[in-house]
């Protein structure tokens, strides 16, 4: 058996990285079990002429399509969203596209404004100073003064317009809507050790520049550092309880596949929204015989994704294409609920620079617009570089059926068995993406676009994982209370986007990381009575 | 048909296939994907999509009655229309290889006014932009609901 550690945390990415760092000052043994490895910036997409064609293999966005050693197959057959995510040091901050929007005051209140779903135990005001200071951790360009949330200075300045966002911020200002540079995690001025941007533009996949935070590069240098340990190819199987129903620890396979037994005092979870509900389901006991801290039955349910709805036309001029961040636009105008609209809740616009020349291809070529023989030469011209898109990212609200269950067949290449995923669009959000796409058209004609396409929902589009271990004050109701320790195990607890109550519509990486850093300060404010 | 090599007649099959999904141009200089240097790409950037691309072609030596290589011009070009519409999982396989190779290929990518070279180190440049079209924007009350 290996020595006993005071906190085991599981999982290197957002959250795992945000609150090994915050705790990392207690000087208690901390280890960090991570399943994948570390990944070399040398390493990435963009350092070779296969840059985009790697988008299909090893850094492909869907697990199973990339199916590395490092990554567990997941069972999405049905779901019409397929879940996008990287197993390793630094977790899913690998492969994103660096678009940092917090949560707004009023998504915290959902049932107390709009009488849906449940309100959060906590609110934007305590989460305040921890989104603070992640952006600061993180790193975030952007440009205060947007009118769509409360004051807050980024610590960068904003990504560059380009044509594309030009064109967009004239559309937006002809339609009188609101539009604003997005707070992003990609470095726009050389910052603590990362060198700034240079639009590179394959951002997804990595970034060889090291201009966009990954917590491999800004949280994990630090907190190892100040002496946390992070053990990377080992991936934990259960977590195991003593005979008082506490945590005592977790079994893991190591990089050589040996099975060990790692004991913890306190465990913490930050696996995302499928890996962390996957594990608990996992962790069957006599205590616990539907899984560890699973009494109110809520393990695994209320998954929810944001329905992306894309929709992206042609211009007749160059603009930027992948020469550059592709993200660097928001608006909020259709965020908040609007009692005459047929729908409750509301989304953010994200607004795309463009797409690369392989990717356009294939695009166009699945879409039937690129054909074959001598035309396909004039008809691919007319296409390259000349894409203008935006996508609606559209609030998802909790229902039980859309969940995270084990699969009784598929396993991962160390046995243990895999998710599976039974998810559904709601009637709510399919009206929202309907919404969503005609606004998307006005905007996009009048920015001078033709020849419009629609994906709806983006079937590779499952990058936010939230839900399937809730946060509230009722036992019954939720796994995690309002600091993240789980209802039944005062030992447990879990940081990641699982305990989120609503989905809010933006993207979620910058108030999972506020929420891990409270839920690290509410640890260390109660270390003495930590488990009562 | 997963890992499986392809045979020499599905070689000479896909190599035919490639060179009418995108025939070599004049009027852009440009050659096609059945060029030596980009369908030797082809052939070793399969990967993943080799089991796909097998049983693709196993369809298409199934509509063309034999060797699809070996058909006339015009009987190729029929059978090839045939097998596009038919569509499917394999045939986007193919696809989607034939055209990451073609246009990484540096002949293509500078008819195409691209630089031959990935991202990094150079990077590439982006324009400011005119920040005074925010100036209508920075002018609206506040938007965002209040909770108190």
């Amino acid at each position: 058996m290996l020595d006993k550690v005071d906190v085991l945390i599981i999982g290197s990415g957002a959250s795992g990285a945000a609150v090994a760092w915050s705790l990392a000052d207690t000087r208690m043994r901390i280890l960090c079990l991570e399943q994948g490895d570390w990944v070399k910036p040398s390493d990435y997409p963009s350092n070779g002429r296969d840059w985009e064609a790697r988008l299909f293999s090893d850094f492909a966005i869907n697990p199973n399509r990339r199916a590395r050693p490092t990554d567990y197959p997941i069972n999405d057959a049905n779901s019409p969203i397929k879940v996008v995510n990287f197993n390793g040091v630094g977790g899913s901050t690998i492969m994103y596209t660096a678009h940092f929007p917090r949560m707004h005051p009023s998504d915290f209140k959902v049932r107390t404004l709009d009488g849906v779903a449940d309100d959060w135990p906590i609110d934007y005001a305590t989460l305040e100073p921890y989104f603070a200071e992640n952006d600061r951790m993180m790193g975030v360009s952007g440009l205060a003064g947007d009118p769509a949330y409360p004051p807050k200075v980024p610590p960068m300045p904003p990504l560059p317009l380009g044509k594309s966002g030009a064109r967009f911020g004239q559309a937006m200002n002809q339609l009188g809507w609101h539009w604003w540079p997005s707070d992003t995690t990609i470095a726009t001025t050389d910052y603590e050790g990362r060198g700034r941007c240079i639009n590179l533009g394959h951002c997804t996949p990595g970034c060889a520049q090291g201009a966009k935070a990954s917590t491999d590069i800004t949280y994990w240098p630090l907190a190892i550092r100040a002496g946390v340990e992070l053990r990377t190819m080992c991936r934990v199987r259960e977590i195991t309880v003593d005979a008082d129903g506490m945590a005592s620890g977790a079994i893991y396979y190591d990089a050589e596949g040996k099975e060990q037994f790692q004991p913890a005092e306190v465990v913490i979870l930050a696996c995302n929204g499928v890996g962390t509900p996957r594990l608990m389901l996992n962790s069957v006991s006599a205590k616990f015989p539907n899984g560890i801290a699973n009494s109110s039955g809520l393990v695994g349910k209320n998954l929810m994704f944001h329905p992306y709805a894309l929709t992206y036309g042609y211009v007749e001029e160059p603009l930027d294409g992948n020469h550059g961040p592709p993200l660097c636009l928001w608006s909020q105008q259709f965020y908040e609920t609007d009692k005459s609209r047929d729908f409750v809740r509301g989304y953010t616009f994200q607004f795309g620079r463009g797409v690369g020349a392989i990717m356009e291809a294939i695009v166009s070529a699945n879409a039937g617009r690129l054909p074959w023989g001598e035309d396909h030469h004039a008809a691919y011209r007319k296409l390259v570089n000349r894409r203008i898109g935006l996508s609606a990212i559209c609030e998802d609200l909790p229902e039980e059926h859309n969940r995270v269950t084990l699969d009784p067949v598929l396993k991962d290449s160390s046995g243990v068995p895999a998710p599976k995923l039974d998810y559904t669009i709601s009637a709510n959000s399919a009206k929202m993406m309907q919404h969503g796409i005609a606004r998307a058209k006005e905007v996009l004609a009048a920015a001078g676009a033709s020849n419009i396409c629609v994906e709806s929902p983006i079937l590779n589009g499952g990058w936010h994982l939230l839900g399937t271990a809730r946060m509230g004050t009722d036992p019954e109701r939720s796994v995690v209370n309002e600091w993240g320790r789980c209802h039944d195990v005062k030992n447990l607890f879990i940081v990641d986007g699982s305990i989120w109550v609503t989905s809010g519509g933006v993207n979620p990486t910058s108030t999972i990381q506020a929420l891990a850093l409270y839920i690290a300060d509410s640890i260390k404010q109660r270390l003495a009575n930590l488990f009562d | 048909m997963q890992d499986q090599d392809l045979t020499a007649g599905q070689v000479r099959d896909l190599r035919a296939l490639a060179g009418i999904i995108i025939p070599p141009s004049a009027v852009y200089g440009v050659p096609g994907a059945d060029d030596e240097r980009i369908f030797n790409d082809v052939l070793r950037s399969l990967d993943r999509d080799r089991g796909d691309i097998g049983r693709a072609l196993a369809q298409l030596a199934g509509l063309a009655g034999g060797g699809f290589a070996d058909l006339e011009p015009a009987r190729r070009a029929e059978v090839a229309s045939r097998f596009r519409e038919a569509g499917g999982a394999p045939l986007a396989a193919l696809v989607r290889v034939v055209l990451f190779c073609y246009y990484r290929d540096d002949r293509v990518m500078r008819s195409l006014g691209q630089e031959p070279r990935p991202p990094f180190p150079q990077g590439h440049v982006v324009e400011q932009g005119d920040w005074s079209l925010l100036d209508p924007v920075r002018a609206r009350p506040r938007m965002y609901r209040s909770v108190d």
